[in-house]
């Protein structure tokens, strides 16, 4: 029989909807007062009529290039829930599907309501922003760059979010994952995007100032993900049947390669704007960053394919498609200081490193059925650290030192929060569907349907 | 009437029906299915981890005919189905005691 054991969690979504609303309003009525453009130097001379300044040009350029590019991003989300779900099972299809859609939905209006503020909210300490919550800045300046801003943001914000959904699936209570979407755009990814992007807006960071280089988001983004994902999956425990009594690893096919390699083209193809996106306007830097991140993502898929086909004998597709991703979130943190030719290092070294670490996590028995602590985790890191062995003006102790003091921080950071929220979700709603909801499939039993009901499907678990 | 009841490779299954139609054969049942016999399943890799397949693919195709014409089908069926490797399948022939086509009432060879 269905169980829909969420009991109250929609009174309280409710509750708390209601207040984001009453906190919200004070915020959009401040914003629609001062609506006037701030330019007014034309005053003097009425004739030449509308002619753009130079500046006014590249300022134009820099909103629609910011804007496209956090539209690319926000197409990841779709990469992401096909990667998910063509690397799970049938039965989960609906699960997945929907966290992936909840996970930036929730995490979009807790991005709006303390996200934001935190990560880009001016700071007296460098360790978080106090200011800004709800777009309320708006009404500071009038600056409309805060919307193109906090569009491309919230994407990314979205982004180290659903890197989690995936290490977590086939498995997870929906309503427990609705809380953690939260948590993670409220609170973990913001405080340390602050410490190493804050002066991106109106914050500063302890850890830019003293040269952490994360142009896109190795770490800020794909370590904090990653991470995240690392203690989701540890807490949560493997699936059922993914490792027998003897040691051996057990294989559970993903149900669609080809909807697992659409994901993987259309994250790439978003990451053309998660990386030459990150320069935030539009000037020919973007390019470079271009070409470096599409070197890497074809250098990594290179070296995982060899090396996955060294270990196994054959040219292993799902590790392949790991291998771009890894080439990408390995070239995030150095896409923009480092040469072409390194960049195809960069994503080799982590293409190779990738199919390893898919083992290695396989071996100790934590269970990530689309291998998101290693593309995200280990590769982000990789990225951060390869950013100094390749930094274009050479390589420095000093520069090693800042980016490992930055990816320990993310690790140490994350754990903490992360491990707390899903040690106390597993304590108070509980984590985990029971083992029956499990090996019936999620779809039917969390949402009360299947992802294909026109096609039987004949599964050994 | 007898009913023959063939397991064969999924990619001989065109040949096999062209084969039949040939000969006269106005209508058969084809199901996708799983099994295994002599030939077992076979091991496959994903993401680094050997697992057995057990259950092959296979289709099952029905044919029902009049009793005299058994030998020729199934003859036709074991020349098209057959690769000469593991796996070509079987073939049952069963007693078929009745047939009725539905829209019209027909009844026995009429009915085929």
């Amino acid at each position: 029989m269905m169980r829909f054991t969420t009991g109250k969690l929609p009174l309280i979504l409710l509750f708390l909807a209601g207040y984001l609303i009453a906190a919200g309003n004070t915020a959009v009525v401040l914003a629609v007062e001062p609506a006037a453009p701030p330019a007014q130097e034309t005053a003097a001379a009425p004739a030449a009529p509308e002619t753009p300044t130079p500046a006014e040009v590249q300022k134009n350029l820099d909103f629609v290039w910011t804007l496209v590019a956090a539209f690319l991003v926000f197409f990841m989300q779709a990469g992401f829930a096909m990667v998910e779900s063509g690397f799970t099972r049938a039965k989960n299809a609906v699960n997945i599907m929907m966290k992936n859609l909840m996970d930036f939905s929730v995490g979009s209006i807790a991005y709006l309501a303390l996200g934001f503020g935190i990560m880009f909210g001016a700071s007296s300490t460098g360790w978080f922003g106090t200011d800004g919550f709800f777009l309320s800045d708006f009404s500071k300046d009038a600056d409309k760059w805060l919307y193109a801003f906090w569009m491309f943001q919230v994407v990314f914000a979205a982004t180290a979010a659903t890197i989690v959904s995936g290490a977590m699936a086939e498995r997870t209570k929906f309503s427990a994952y609705l809380v953690y979407s939260a948590v993670i755009s409220a609170l973990i990814y913001p405080v340390f995007g602050s410490w190493a992007w804050g002066s991106l807006y109106h914050g500063n960071g302890w850890l830019e100032k003293l040269g952490f280089i994360d142009f896109a988001g190795s770490t800020v983004v794909h370590s904090v993900g990653g991470w995240a994902a690392l203690w989701g999956a540890v807490i949560l425990g493997p699936r059922l049947g993914r490792y027998a009594k003897d040691g051996k690893v057990m294989a559970i096919p993903g149900h669609n390669i080809p909807m697992a390699a659409l994901g993987v083209f259309i994250l790439w193809f978003g990451w053309f704007g998660f990386n030459p996106g990150s320069t935030t306007a539009g000037n020919p830097d973007i390019a470079r960053i271009a070409v470096n991140t599409n070197l890497a993502a074809a250098a990594g898929a290179i070296a995982s394919l060899l090396t996955a086909w060294a270990i196994f004998k054959k040219p292993d597709g799902a590790m392949t498609l790991n291998g771009v991703l890894a080439g990408l979130v390995a070239i995030t943190s150095p896409c923009a200081t480092v040469t072409p030719m390194s960049s195809v290092y960069i994503g080799g070294i982590a293409g190779v490193v990738v199919v390893l670490s898919v083992l290695f996590f396989d071996r100790i028995r934590i269970d990530d059925p689309v291998g998101a602590i290693s593309v995200h985790g280990v590769c982000g890191a990789l990225g951060t650290l390869l950013a100094a062995v390749f930094h274009e003006e050479g390589f420095t102790m000093a520069r090693l030192g800042v980016q490992a003091l930055g990816v320990a921080a993310a690790f140490v950071w994350v754990s903490i929060t992360a491990g707390l929220l899903f040690f106390l979700l597993k304590k108070t709603v509980g984590l985990r569907v029971s083992e029956e909801e499990e090996m019936e499939g999620l779809d039917y039993h969390e949402h009360g349907n299947t992802a294909y009901p026109n096609f039987q499907l004949i599964e050994k678990r | 009437m007898k009913k023959i009841e063939a397991i064969i490779k999924p990619f001989k299954l065109d040949e096999v029906k062209n084969t039949l139609q040939e000969i006269g054969v106005s209508g058969m049942t084809v199901t996708e299915v799983k099994g295994f016999g002599r030939q077992k399943g076979h091991t496959e890799i994903y993401r680094g981890a050997e697992y057995m397949v057990d259950f092959v693919p296979k289709v099952k195709l029905e044919v029902t005919v009049a009793a005299d014409t058994v030998p020729l089908v199934v003859e036709r069926i074991l020349t098209s189905a057959r690769t000469g490797k593991i796996g070509d399948g079987k073939i049952f022939v069963f007693d078929v005691e009745e047939v009725v086509r539905i829209r019209t009432g027909e009844r026995g060879r009429e009915a085929l």
